[in-house]
């Protein structure tokens, strides 16, 4: 079962890496970018055998355990 | 007193604080394997600096993980000494002993140069030795000190002294300057810039002599 985990900075947190980027876009010629955020995605293969619920629960708990920094980081997944 | 410096993979400035405790202070040093979970018996116990497994998926986040960092949470919670230079202030935020975050650095540079500190509180149990506003001087070498904390947290270190030490020129964009922090205890301390690499007058200086002596005090 694969699992997709996004990871993203919180709004309130400054994204230097997200501006730099923004910036190169902005040097190539892409003038219409007002925004650029930088974050990670994750994907994790879970034992075919789990129940969705089940599945849900993990992943959640290795999120807020390991995944994500909830102090400055958001997480969503997709199963 | 008896001191523990810990090592996990990546470690690089372990043997560094070893040195400065045993040569230099004539202490009780043992090193600790980040597997190993006995720190029966210790009074203080460092987090040194490094790349603690190689920084993957965020500073410090996989070492907060470590077999050690149980034992050093019950450790610190009893009462014991811990201090975090460097990637062990990382990894005492990632374990949730000190709040905040360290973010890369505003400049997404790393910075390895000599800074200017302010000593903001010098009533603490690692700064006693320090007197208040204390410019000293201490080397960084950092990609990732920019430490960030919401509006919320950084009025509570503010309004309980928490924050010990403060950059005079901002090298990194941390809020507030904030070099080091304690927690709410007074029991743990984590900071950016390496104390132990200026406890010697041929090494560059010595004003960190006086955060080593302030534990021992």
């Amino acid at each position: 079962m694969l699992v997709k985990v996004y990871i993203t900075l919180k709004p309130s947190v400054l994204d230097p890496q997200g501006k730099t980027v923004q910036k190169s876009l902005e040097n190539l010629g892409f003038k219409d970018v007002k925004d650029v955020r930088v974050g990670k995605y994750i994907e994790v293969q879970l034992s075919d055998t789990l129940k969705k619920e089940e599945a849900q629960k993990q992943i959640q708990k290795m999120c807020e355990r390991l995944l994500a920094n909830t102090v400055i980081e958001n997480y969503s997944f997709h199963i | 007193m008896k001191w523990g410096v810990v090592t996990f993979p990546g470690s690089n400035c372990d043997h560094d604080c070893i040195y400065v405790l045993k040569e230099l202070f004539h202490q009780d040093v043992q090193s600790l394997w980040y597997k190993e979970t006995n720190l029966k018996g210790l009074d203080a116990v460092i987090l040194p600096g490094g790349f603690s497994y190689g920084d993957y998926l965020r500073v410090g986040a996989m070492a907060a993980q470590a077999p050690m960092m149980k034992e050093v949470i019950s450790f610190s919670k009893k009462g014991g000494l811990v201090l975090g230079i460097c990637n062990g202030f990382q990894i005492l935020t990632e374990s949730g002993l000190l709040p905040g975050a360290l973010l890369r650095n505003t400049s997404l540079k790393f910075m390895c140069d000599t800074v200017e500190l302010s000593v903001s509180n010098a009533n603490a149990k690692f700064t006693n030795r320090y007197t208040k506003n204390q410019k000293i001087s201490m080397p960084i070498a950092h990609a990732d000190g920019n430490y960030f904390i919401d509006s919320e947290g950084l009025k509570k270190l503010q309004d309980q002294d928490q924050i010990l030490f403060r950059y005079t020129q901002n090298p990194n964009g941390s809020v507030d300057d904030i070099a080091g922090i304690c927690n709410e205890a007074g029991n743990v301390l984590g900071l950016m810039p390496h104390p132990e690499r200026v406890c010697e007058d041929v090494l560059g200086g010595e004003d960190g002599r006086a955060l080593f002596e302030s534990m021992m005090s």
